[in-house]
């Protein structure tokens, strides 16, 4: 599998994601700075990793979605290729609007740090395959603005659109519907809160998280 | 000419730093207060721009980057430099 891990400054699990891939998967993925221009189009993955990108300045995510490498995203992803936004990530590509909503301050205002408990909600996206069968996974969270929002309509069609993939068992930040991670409408844009990355060896507490890289490995190989 | 964005969370958006400081308040015995809400000024200088055109341009601003339209709402006010 062809990854590249995307980092921005402030960025501070673009390590974290690029172990987690290569040890979940095998294949190491390369390291891309924010400011590059052309993405390759052999690539099967990218991953906007977690952090505090451009210090969470104006609104978690919003410089970010900005800077030039996003195009490059933007224009991958209408290609069909899988992007997984973890964290800052998933700030990132709600505010790039590629994913509908925007993560609002928690609801209990503190910076949470924890193993949670996730509901698999939808194993059938090319994110969560290797979940079928499993009712539940223990990932981490680690943020301040983890609490997902969307109006009541947006909030409707991707319910409708069986878009939902993991919901926390326990909201822990006021989520609406308890929603911990989406896919876009093309189902190759999966945004998250909760951490894979933090969570791929059983000595990390959990192992669930290797198999949302494991998930897109394996739908790269059959297209290859 | 001289230019403030205000952005705040739109109504119906639960602002958990408004009701929290509003919490604050109530206990240092501001018994009266309600609906606080916490926004966010964003001030600076347009050169060369007319009244209308500050405004304008202010505004493709706020939509660009300044506020984010599915949480925020915002207001733009244009005065001489």
């Amino acid at each position: 599998m062809k990854s590249a891990v995307i980092v921005f400054p402030g960025s501070n699990c673009d390590r974290d994601c690029a172990v987690a891939v290569q040890r979940s998967t095998g294949s190491k993925p390369a390291m891309v700075w924010h400011t590059e221009t052309a993405l390759d189009d052999g690539l099967d993955l990218i991953i906007l990793p977690g952090g505090f990108s451009y210090g969470d300045y104006l609104r978690s995510g919003a410089m970010a979605a900005r800077s030039a490498v996003m195009s490059e995203v933007r224009r991958l992803a209408q290609k069909g290729v899988a992007v997984i936004g973890i964290c800052n990530g998933f700030q990132i590509l709600c505010e790039a609007e590629m994913l509908p909503g925007a993560l609002l301050r928690n609801s209990g205002l503190k910076y949470l740090c924890k193993p949670v408990t996730l509901d698999v909600v939808n194993s059938q996206t090319r994110f969560t395959r290797a979940f079928a069968g499993r009712a539940q996974a223990v990932m981490t969270v680690g943020n301040a603005d983890g609490n997902y929002f969307a109006d009541a309509e947006t909030l409707r069609r991707v319910e409708g659109e069986g878009r939902i993939v993991f919901r926390y068992h326990e909201n822990p930040n006021g989520s609406q519907n308890g929603i911990a991670g989406l896919i876009n409408e093309g189902g190759n844009v999966l945004g998250m809160m909760p951490h894979p990355d933090r969570a791929f060896e059983a000595d990390l507490g959990s192992a669930d998280g290797a198999l949302v890289f494991q998930s897109v490995a394996g739908a790269a190989l059959e297209v290859a | 000419m001289k230019v403030s964005v205000e952005v705040f969370l739109k109504p119906g958006v639960l602002d958990v730093q408004g009701k929290a400081t509003e919490a604050a308040l109530k206990g240092l015995g501001f018994a009266n207060v309600s609906d606080v809400r916490l926004g966010r000024i964003i001030r600076f200088n347009l050169a060369g721009a007319s009244a209308d055109e500050a405004r304008a341009q202010a505004r493709a601003m706020a939509d660009k980057l300044l506020a984010n339209a599915v949480i925020e709402s915002y207001s733009v006010e244009v005065s001489e430099a």
